[in-house]
């Protein structure tokens, strides 16, 4: 016999965003949805130990959650009507959305649409979409996420708590956004997403097996973008990116230190999901719209085709980064930008570039990381030692430390050039 | 719902001209018929500068009286607006029409939502027979 447990923890992670979105939708309330969720967790346990797995266990606990709810609103309701004298007459009460208990019980694909743009609303701050996006549309539990960002689970919790209520008084609606508002609104999930990604992908600490999954998670939560709204660019360009960036992932630590794209080993980038990203790449780009995901996405599918460095198309990455700063005009698009300059073969009008920017970027470890590369590879070691140590004491991440310290090792050594 | 906008903006030591407080009235005006028009309008008003504001505060039985505001911002409390609204989108829309923007300053809109008193706190302080 399966295990039972199992069964229901991968009908979880797997459907648990999609039930919660259609019993929010039914509920109008995040509360109520999740202890109904909770509740046709416990009882599926209890029925399929006894009875066994159903054929359709998703579609059994969605009816088993409809149930629950339905029973928590009449219960709500008749304390409500016996209580009434003493009952502040507060709006809060009363649900924005209309609740109709006989409609039947069912899943719609826009349900997690809605979750996902009332999560990231702009009017929450961003660590509260951040955690409200993991808690409702992932599968992580509240103690991953917590372990994963590096917190403790009761700030996390108070986040959620803090951000469902804001939902419920202030009435951010179970919507997706009008026509005129969708770009910006889009923008802000996506945001979302990739931060998720970023913070399983950058090696800050913390256990490793939980920053991959928040990659996963990114990934996964991309994909539902992908299938929910398939004729966005920038949706199909935010999940290759993080498919390509992803794919890297084995070649970029070994031994404890960071390994920069020149000198990883291409042999352990991970080919499928490499295919992927550059389909999607391909697919995006052939909608004409382009966004500043896709840019990037387009980027990293150039490094992922070069079979060795020397063979990356630095000249094409220079212009995508100019293309890229028109939309986000950012130093730190600007920096890369000078990178790429410089690794195309002008290592001077790179540097120069990048100097430029020194006002603007000088607290910024990668700033001198790029400039002291330049002017190791410039022979100007004394003044590439300066920034390598100016780099270092800017980053409190141990193993990006490691890395510049290496370097920095290299360079002091003569003779370097 | 309820929704009060807040507007704060920046004072400027020196009044506006005829011609500024003509366009600010004008603006104002026009966001508050075309609220009225669509029947959500509940009320609007401007308040006085700070430099007018007197603030009180009772402790230990005495009444402490100071003259200017509660606290001094670069952006003050200049008005409010009060809409009757179903979510807060339609809320940041009509925040987003309100006027705040004084002598080059650009002010900001402040969103609260007023969920109402309690009914029947009143009953219950009073201990109403019929409570």
């Amino acid at each position: 016999m399966p295990d039972v447990r199992a069964v229901v923890e991968a009908v979880f992670r797997r459907e648990s965003g999609q039930i919660l979105a259609s019993l929010i939708r039914i509920s109008g309330s995040f509360d109520r949805a999740e202890e109904a969720l909770q509740e046709a967790l416990a009882s599926s346990l209890a029925s399929w130990s006894e009875r066994g797995i159903p054929e359709k266990p998703a579609a059994w606990i969605m009816t088993a959650a409809h149930r629950k709810l339905i029973d928590g609103i009449r219960r709500d309701r008749t304390r409500r009507e016996k209580q009434d004298s003493l009952l502040y007459e507060t709006e809060t009460v009363a649900h924005p959305f209309e609740t109709d208990l006989d409609q039947p019980a069912m899943c719609f694909p826009d349900d997690r649409l809605r979750l996902i743009f009332t999560c990231c609303h702009p009017a929450l701050n961003r660590e509260a979409q951040v955690a409200l996006t993991l808690r409702t549309l992932g599968g992580l539990s509240t103690e991953e996420v917590a372990r994963a960002f590096l917190l403790p689970e009761t700030t996390l919790a108070q986040r959620i708590v803090r951000a469902k209520r804001k939902i419920q008084e202030a009435r951010i609606p179970y919507e997706t956004p009008r026509v005129d508002r969708l770009e910006e609104r889009l923008a802000s999930v996506l945001a979302v997403i990739y931060l998720i990604f970023n913070e399983g992908y950058s090696a800050t600490g913390g256990p490793d097996l939980l920053r991959r999954e928040l990659c996963a998670e990114a990934i996964r939560l991309g994909r539902m973008m992908c299938e929910l709204q398939p004729d966005e660019p920038e949706n199909i360009g935010l999940l290759a990116l993080m498919l390509l960036q992803d794919s890297r992932r084995e070649a970029r630590i070994a031994a404890g230190e960071l390994v920069t794209l020149e000198e990883q080993d291409r042999a352990l980038w991970d080919r499928c999901a490499i295919a992927e990203g550059l389909a999607l790449v391909e697919r995006a780009l052939e909608r004409g719209r382009v966004g500043p995901y896709l840019l990037q996405a387009a980027i990293a599918a150039l490094h992922a085709q070069a079979a060795t460095p020397s063979e990356t198309d630095w000249l094409q990455i220079a212009t995508l980064y100019e293309e890229l700063w028109r939309r986000t005009p950012s130093p730190v698009v600007a920096l890369n930008h000078a990178a790429a300059i410089a690794m195309s073969g002008d290592l001077q009008q790179g540097l120069d570039g990048i100097e430029r920017l020194g006002e603007a970027l000088k607290g910024y470890y990668l700033f001198h990381a790029a400039r002291a590369d330049l002017l190791r590879r410039l022979c100007r070691t004394a003044e590439a030692a300066e920034a390598y140590r100016r780099a270092a004491a800017l980053t409190a991440n141990p193993i990006e430390r490691g890395f510049l310290e290496r370097r920095l090792r290299e360079v002091t050594s003569p003779p370097y050039c | 719902m309820r929704y009060m906008m807040l507007i704060y903006s920046q004072e400027r030591a020196d009044d506006l001209t005829p011609e500024e407080t003509a366009d600010l009235i004008r603006r104002h005006s026009a966001t508050m018929s075309d609220a009225a028009a669509k029947g959500i309008l509940l009320g609007a008003e401007p308040l006085s500068r700070t430099a007018t504001a007197t603030t009180v505060r009772v402790q230990d039985d005495k009444t402490l009286i100071t003259d200017g505001p509660f606290a001094e911002t670069k952006e003050a409390l200049a008005g409010y607006y009060i809409f009757e609204l179903s979510n807060l989108d339609e809320a940041i829309e009509w925040a987003a029409k309100i006027p705040t923007h004084c002598k080059g300053g650009a002010g900001c809109i402040e969103i609260r939502m007023m969920p109402g008193l309690p009914r029947r706190a009143e009953c219950e302080v009073a201990g109403a027979p019929n409570a």
